[in-house]
């Protein structure tokens, strides 16, 4: 049994984005497959290194007529992804201005603008107008207590980035979610994060982790101006596109079949 | 630690150990806490997850998402009004004034000598008997503003709510008689004729399991939660995964607004639903089943514990064989999809799941597990017994056997309904006495509302698909009132686990809201329209894939009832900027009135908005 899956590990399958063709290993997702194949997927709840959440929906893909999160579908032999097409993007931007319209984001006075992936993402799917949502413009209390770290839970985009790299990092659990629905936030093990164990050198506190201005590091504020902050250069999405130019180049849709 | 009350330490010590301190059984660890205490306090958070090494955090994590805990302290009798849209039209909101006038509360409040807490619950399935409610462990039903007056003083006397009743509480079965009607209108050959107990059990012994699926799978029965999965390919896939146990879950979570026909199995066929799980058991290899019971149904845990006990005592079930446990709910009607029904049998909050892998590979603890609607189970037995071919020659084409329908609402005979599949709505709503339909929502929230027009339409997978509930609205009634109750019920019933359901529920109810406060213009349509499609295609489980409906299927079968409310504006201006909402909280900071807005005549609305 153990053989036969080792070796099914080894297999190819091909699949096709927009029409180009790539080949992946067996038993990835598609958003792995994509990975490695240099085609960036829109994501804002997944990230390196911790186990795939598939909650904000924003890489939603259509595989065969169904829409799914490309995150945690397993891709399928010949399988036929469409990705930029005016549908999935359509969604994408409904999704995104969903979040910007959940909370509270203003990036002028916010210290993660520029290396925020929401208003990246933003950026990335060239949403330069309004969606016509209502904002809903959150009051939770913010917490300070802890003397490195804030949390402005108006900022949260319930991607549980925190939650998973306290959890399954730090093995720590400082965070979970509670409440249900539009109710729902995010919770600290304690009254305020000051009684939790939470340490500035964490992996949930890094700057990777929180995608957005909710957690913050004390004392470093705006530490890159503008112009040297992380999505200045280059968008969102940016460094998978460049590791596939190196890599191999597609075959043109032609040779199919 | 030194903080918490020693007595209450002991207390909830003795909870977490009646569930060997297993953070799996945190739902039933929380009840009996909140039976002993009467509510979840953060210090008992905090204890509950020393004594299950978890996380005070995780545990305010599942107390939150579940309605019926409480983290506040509570009375001695809670009352829950069921705050469903049947209810409310047949005068919910009277019997609540007459509590809040008797007791002087408000909902989510307790009167100051801590007798009662007052609070508001979606459908309880108690929808052919509204109004009702809940008061602790019981329900009561047929409420008039007299009826609850008696009610409110016999609590003030007695000690118990048991005081309510003539039957002895002894007598389970007796006592949810009392309270409730089974309201059996129509009998067919399937659920409701006449059953004869274990038939279908001995034959099944003598058969292979492999031999029992095929028969379920050649009768084409498909799941009766909503989603019509075929049975027989749900069990071969359990069946055929690997594993060193298998779980036979029977979803009885009936949370569908307006939906009550597993309550009437739950207690009329209690033997048949356990007789189905067995030989579920058999077929699958599985050596335990559960019983997941929505809370609202907690009143049938005596009667369904006492069946149980004599199947045990009969040698019908036993723990080396296949045993049966009840897990009671703890409101979440997003606990009816069974992936996040078995994270809360595993005591975690109730979130769906991603999918694959599918609960028949990988699900109750991580193990091959069945998850099957009480009406699905209960159809098991007869088809056994009575042969596949039996089976399919009922119903139509693709929907096999006969249906359980809950019809409610402005009807004369509201009650279940057993009819083959294929019956048209008409047929349905004549059998109940329906007068004067103008709408039925068929299906539940979930389902779609549709009008006259409509009526000849066959109830069956291939036209016009229904979970079970039928809701029978008479020309009187505002349609965009009932739409907009189930948009509420979504935004409050959504796990949030997933950006589209959380928020874009949201989003549809609040432009409702501007099209029936009259701000709304034809652009608003297509917004409701390009919102819902988002939804639909992107959310994550089976709740978002149907949370839209009310909103599309209303704008597709009462286009009037929208057109009627929208306003032209031919000067180019958005109706839907409404200044005065807009300058309202500004209004409220000056703690006077802007000297240019309101317009002179109109100042009187500021008090009304906001």
């Amino acid at each position: 049994m153990s053989i036969h899956k080792a070796l099914d590990k080894q297999n190819k399958i091909s699949f096709s984005v927009d029409g180009r063709k790539f080949e992946a290993i067996e038993g990835q997702s598609i958003m792995e497959a994509c990975d490695a194949a240099g085609v960036y997927i829109p994501r804002l709840c997944d990230v390196e290194g911790l186990v795939v959440q598939g909650s904000c929906r924003v890489c939603s893909v259509k595989v065969d007529g169904h829409v799914v999160a490309a995150c945690t579908q397993p891709l399928t032999a010949d399988a036929v992804i469409e990705h930029e097409t005016p549908e999935i993007q359509g969604y994408r931007k409904d999704l995104v201005s969903m979040l910007f319209h959940e909370g509270n984001h203003l990036c002028p006075i916010c210290e993660a603008s520029g290396r925020c992936e929401l208003q990246g993402m933003a950026y990335r799917l060239d949403m330069a107008e309004d969606r016509h949502y209502p904002y809903l413009q959150p009051v939770r209390p913010v917490d300070a207590s802890h003397p490195d770290i804030a949390l402005d839970t108006n900022r949260c985009i319930f991607c549980a980035r925190c939650i998973r790299a306290s959890r399954d990092v730090d093995n720590k659990a400082i965070f979970d979610y509670v409440g249900r629905g539009i109710h729902k936030r995010i919770a600290v093990d304690g009254d305020c994060l000051a009684d939790t164990t939470a340490e500035l050198s964490d992996a949930a506190f890094s700057r990777e982790v929180c995608p957005v201005g909710c957690i913050i590091r004390k004392h470093e504020g705006f530490f890159a101006p503008i112009g040297e902050r992380q999505f200045d250069p280059a968008p969102i999405g940016s460094e998978i596109e460049k590791t596939a130019t190196q890599k191999s180049d597609p075959e043109p849709e032609g040779k199919r079949q | 630690m030194s903080s918490h009350h020693p007595e209450h330490s002991e207390q909830i010590k003795r909870c977490c150990e009646q569930f060997t301190c297993d953070p799996k059984r945190m739902i039933d660890i929380l009840w009996a806490v909140q039976s002993e205490l009467g509510w979840i306090s953060a210090e008992s958070m905090q204890l509950i997850a020393e004594y299950t090494d978890t996380k005070r955090v995780q545990v305010e994590g599942v107390v939150s998402f579940y309605h019926f805990f409480k983290t506040t302290p509570q009375g001695k009798f809670v009352i829950h009004m069921c705050d469903d849209i049947i209810d409310r039209h047949q005068g919910m909101l009277a019997i609540e004034q007459s509590i809040k006038e008797l007791l002087d509360i408000e909902p989510g409040q307790t009167t100051a000598d801590g007798l009662f807490s007052l609070h508001r619950t979606p459908c309880i399935g108690l929808s052919d008997q509204a109004p009702a409610a809940m008061i602790n462990e019981i329900v009561v039903t047929r409420l008039t503003p007299a009826k609850i007056k008696k009610i409110l003083s016999t609590l003030r006397k007695h000690e118990s709510v048991t005081a309510l009743f003539k039957t002895d509480p002894s007598q389970a079965k007796a006592l949810a008689d009392e309270m409730v009607n089974a309201h059996i209108r129509r009998r067919d050959q399937v659920f409701f004729s006449d059953y004869a107990a274990e038939a279908a059990w001995q034959k099944a012994q003598a058969m292979t399991p492999a031999e029992i699926i095929k028969i379920v799978a050649d009768s084409n029965l498909r799941g009766r939660g909503g989603a019509g999965f075929p049975v027989g390919r749900k069990w071969q896939t359990a069946a055929s995964t690997p594993a060193p146990e298998r779980y036979v879950i029977c979803n009885a979570d009936e949370g569908e607004p307006g939906t009550f026909k597993d309550r009437v199995l739950l207690s009329e066929r209690a033997e048949l639903l356990f007789e189905g799980m067995r030989i579920a058991g058999r077929a699958i290899g599985s050596r335990q089943g559960i019983v997941y019971l929505r809370a609202e149904y907690r009143y049938l845990l005596p009667h369904l514990e006492a069946v149980l006990h004599a199947q045990r005592t009969a040698g019908l079930l036993s723990e080396d064989v296949f045993d049966i446990r009840i897990q009671l709910g703890a409101g979440a009607y997003v606990c009816g999809e069974e992936s996040a029904l078995i994270a809360s049998c595993e005591g975690r909050r109730g979130e769906p799941a991603n999918k694959p892998p599918f609960p028949a590979q990988v699900g109750y603890l991580c193990m091959p597990t069945v998850v099957n609607n009480v009406e699905t189970l209960c159809a098991i037995p007869k088809i056994i017994e009575q042969g596949a071919a039996w089976f399919k020659a009922i119903g139509t084409g693709q929907s096999t056997g006969t249906k359980l329908l809950s019809v409610c609402g402005d009807c004369r005979k509201p009650g279940v309904y057993e009819f083959p599949f294929g019956v048209t709505l008409r047929e349905v709503l004549n059998a109940a006495g329906a007068e004067d339909p103008g709408a039925v929502q068929v299906g539940g929230a979930s389902g779609v509302l549709v009008g006259v027009q409509d009526f000849d339409r066959p109830i069956c997978f291939e036209d016009l698909p229904s979970a079970g509930a039928i809701m029978v609205f008479s020309k009187a009634r505002n349609i965009l009132e009932i739409v907009d109750y189930f948009m509420q019920f979504f935004i409050d019933e959504s796990c949030g686990y997933c950006t589209p359901c959380r928020v874009g529920n949201v989003f549809l109810q609040q432009s409702l809201d501007k099209i029936r406060r009259g701000l709304g213009e034809k652009a608003d349509l297509d917004y409701l329209k390009q919102l819902s499609q988002t939804i639909i295609q992107t959310s994550r489980c089976g709740f978002g894939h149907t949370s839209p409906n009310p909103i599309l299927s209303s704008m597709q079968n009462f286009p009037l009832v929208y057109a009627a409310l929208l306003k032209e504006h031919p000067d180019g201006m958005q109706a839907g900027f409404d200044l005065e909402h807009a300058l309202n909280e500004a209004h409220e900071i000056a703690k006077r009135r802007s000297l240019i807005y309101p317009p002179p005549g109109a100042a009187h609305k500021i008090q009304d908005k906001g």
